[in-house]
């Protein structure tokens, strides 16, 4: 088969990393081969947060080429906007329907751009926004947002269910499993 | 065994355990950091520490390889700056126990302040370098390096930079060796290098030189796969996962070993193909060997490739002009997301304050750069580590000779000041300085992850620590009589010193004390909030530049009750008195008073 790429984005502190780390771990246990790339050092501090996933029968690159990722998954709607180019053309853009204000819009320097969504759609074959943050409160827990946003993704991929169900139960702390298995089933049954 | 998806860093630690290190040392720096943060997994087995920079770390594992422990010692690639003068020592004196370097290079700088190739230092040093190209390679390459160390009696330096150490591939895990017991012999012949010792240990680092670029031609990590035309690429770390992501018919000359280059190896590959491709990351060190092995091949490689930044299978393509890199849509259109000081951070009232007194901070390595950024901009100097108080003294002196002098401070982090702050500040007071160092003790070393550090009273194992007491050490240590300590979050406080003492004709010390922000995050503290009846829109607050706060679609402040950590320093500056602490009872609008908050609300 040839590689896919996954990307996943959003704002330092949602939990991106978290979530990459279980895709990362759902592949490996479907038999792929996986490489997984991570930003880390100043984006700690609100900063923009990449991860891409790069699965498949042999993976060199760790790194998707421009246009050439399967998956988006964003975390927050700029951060959609701003890593769009690595789409394919055939690629799925999964969005949380969530804002949140970098520094410079905060300060009212800049503003937060309106037209998201549509230039998305321009750009995108499938765009799919999620009101992930708001469900994810509404569950108990604005931190399950990157679990529901998992969930999603995995509606979308080929592969087996019940392997994304026990890579939450080996990772997840025992406390918070019943919440991140709410959350991911939240994500995979949503229905725009 | 078992296969774990691992960072380039866990892999790193995980090929410690196995080779049987004993002694780790290391300074935190991005894209190092979590290579000790994974060796204490192995606590039981591996001694492992924080040094105060990376010369001290490298000066201790070079002691624990005296004794036949074998020791690692780990570190950015600036941190080697700082550890030059013990590793070429290091290189004369060689190994007795394994002695294993790790540089993480940063191309692309996504954290540092230059994106150096530290394959250079290899080559001036005269000592082995290894680059792996994912996990697996990154975990083998320690015990390879543990072998080559002890076998010809060198320290060998690992190349990672920031994708092999930051991105995740899968490891097969081993059995640990069982390490050679520590005992100390003495060697006044190898290790005290007097001219005369050095002279004839000079002579056997060349001599081991030739044994090394012979090993390299043998080296089995050094490998040639026949391509299906007769293009061939040289390549090294993960450009070598680009190279095959871009040319799948090739024939490859994978170079984990680059220095001592392994010449025949590469005439013998040279002679298959008709024209080659040479892939690394930063300067063209695999190349130059490479013109020089076979002069009339035809070799393409930094004429078209990038010295500046990451390669990446993209960054290839276009080199080559087989891909076009122009966007969909133009980025620059929308707002950048840039970091930025955390709400509730300690730093925030003091790049508030020099902001506002227009005072302009020579600054240095720590999250506290971030107070160079929009809106507090009071930051434009930044160098090396410690070079804030050095710059400072610098100006200071330069100017008097012109009998002028500017507003500036200096303004350094803990972790910093204890790294290679204290040197300067001597320098200030011996030199009969007049200028104020700031010093930002927030008790850990925050932006590398929170790391523990002489002044946080715990070691990297967890243990208890004496804590370094910063003040005493300035005051009672180097006798500075104008050594103060204020609040982080006072801002008044803050405020009158720095007036005070920038002014003053002699030398000072300001420790601005509070621990950082995010070691708190699970106390619940009462958020601020606004009473937008009395908020007037002057946006004093959004001068702090704290990402909790931000104006409403009617230009009032408001305040993200999610993100702010109820510090208290917004509702200081602003002069209406319309931000408050929130709690269940709602707003309480008679003030703040700092020390009730602080007596009721630190845990």
């Amino acid at each position: 088969m040839k590689t896919k790429s996954i990307l996943i984005c959003g704002v330092g502190g949602q939990g991106i990393l978290t979530a990459s780390d279980l895709l990362s771990d759902v592949l490996l246990l479907a038999g792929f081969q996986v490489k997984k790339s991570e930003v880390h050092g100043m984006s700690q501090r609100g900063g923009d947060v990449i991860s891409t996933v790069r699965y498949g029968e042999e993976v060199f690159s760790p790194l998707p080429g421009l246009r050439e990722t399967d998956y988006i998954l964003a975390f927050e709607k700029l951060e959609a906007l701003r890593n769009i180019n690595y789409l394919s053309e055939k690629g799925i853009m999964l969005v949380n329907d969530f804002e949140w204000q970098p520094l410079p819009v905060a300060a009212g320097l800049e503003k937060y751009p309106q037209n998201i969504e549509p230039q998305l759609r321009k750009l995108a074959a499938e765009v799919v926004l999620i009101p992930a943050t708001r469900l994810a409160i509404e569950l108990g827990n604005e931190k399950a947002s990157n679990v529901i946003l998992i969930g999603l993704l995995a509606s979308r991929m080929e592969i087996d269910r019940q392997l994304w169900l026990d890579v939450i139960g080996k990772k997840v702390p025992p406390r918070f499993i019943d919440l991140n298995l709410k959350a991911f089933a939240t994500g995979f049954n949503f229905r725009p | 065994m078992a296969k774990e998806l691992l960072s380039g860093n866990e892999a790193i630690a995980r090929g410690a355990y196995e080779a049987g290190v004993t002694f780790a040392s290391a300074y935190p720096g991005t894209p190092s950091t979590e290579i000790l943060e994974n060796i204490i997994k192995y606590k039981d087995v591996i001694y492992a520490q924080w040094g105060v920079n990376e010369k001290t770390a490298m000066e201790e594992a070079l002691g624990a390889s005296f004794t036949g422990a074998r020791a690692l010692v780990a570190m950015k690639h600036v941190g080697l700056n700082v550890a030059a003068d013990p590793l070429f020592s290091a290189s004369y004196i060689g190994a007795t126990g394994a002695l294993i370097i790790i540089s993480a290079d940063d191309p692309g700088l996504h954290s540092s302040q230059n994106e150096q190739d530290n394959r250079h230092y290899a080559i001036a040093a005269k000592i082995p370098v290894l680059e792996p190209a994912d996990s697996q390679e990154a975990k083998d390459m320690v015990l390879e390096a543990v072998k080559i160390s002890e076998t010809y009696d060198t320290p060998v330096l690992i190349r990672m930079t920031t994708r092999t150490s930051h991105s995740r591939s899968a490891v097969e895990f081993g059995e640990r060796q069982v390490p050679p017991t520590p005992e100390y012999k003495s060697d006044f012949f190898k290790r005290n290098l007097l001219p005369g010792n050095a002279r004839r240990l000079h002579v056997l680092v060349e001599a081991r030189q030739k044994k090394l670029a012979a090993f390299s031609d043998g080296f089995k990590y050094n490998t040639i796969s026949k391509g299906k035309n007769r293009i061939g690429v040289v390549a090294s770390g993960v450009s070598y996962q680009y190279g095959r992501e871009v040319f799948p018919d090739a024939g490859f000359l994978k170079i984990t070993m680059p220095y001592p280059f392994p010449v025949n190896l590469f005439r013998e590959f040279a002679a298959t193909v008709d024209k080659i491709y040479i892939l690394e990351e930063n300067d063209p060190i695999i190349e130059t060997f490479a013109r020089l092995a076979a002069p009339d091949k035809e070799i393409i490689g930094k004429d078209i490739f990038p010295l500046l930044g990451e390669m990446s299978q993209d960054v290839v393509l276009s080199s080559l002009g087989m891909k076009d890199l122009t966007p969909r849509f133009d980025c620059g259109t929308i707002p950048k997301r840039p970091p930025s000081l955390c709400a509730g951070c300690p730093h925030t009232a003091l790049f508030y304050n020099l902001s506002l007194q227009k005072v302009n901070a020579r600054g240095d390595i720590g999250c506290y750069t971030l107070g160079a950024l929009p809106p507090l901009s009071a930051m434009d100097t930044c160098v090396d580590m410690g070079a804030s108080i050095t710059i400072l003294l610098g100006i200071e002196k330069a100017l008097a000779k012109a009998n002028k002098t500017i507003k500036q401070v200096a303004v350094i982090g803990d972790s910093t000041f204890f790294h290679s702050g204290i040197t300067g500040l001597i320098d200030i007071i011996y030199n009969k300085g007049q200028s104020t160092v700031v010093i930002l003790d927030n008790s850990i070393t925050a932006m590398t992850g929170h790391q523990e550090n002489p002044g946080s009273g715990k070691t990297l194992m967890g243990d208890d620590a004496p804590r370094i007491d910063i003040v005493k050490l300035v005051r009672d240590g180097l006798g500075l009589e104008h050594t103060y300590e204020v609040d982080g979050y006072n801002v008044k406080a803050i405020k009158e010193l720095l007036k005070r003492e920038i002014l003053r004709q002699e030398p000072s010390v300001i420790v601005v004390r509070r621990p950082c922000v995010l070691l708190y995050r699970k106390v619940k503290w009462s958020p601020m909030g606004v009473d937008i009846s009395k908020c007037t829109s002057c946006k004093v607050c959004l001068r702090l530049g704290c990402p909790a706060i931000s104006a409403d679609a009617d230009n009032k402040s408001q305040i993200n009750k999610a993100l702010c950590s109820g510090c208290g320093v917004c509702a200081q500056v602003c002069a209406f008195k319309a931000i408050a602490f929130v709690d269940e009872k709602g707003m309480h609008s008679n003030a703040i008073t700092l020390e009730s908050y602080m007596s009721g609300g630190q845990s």
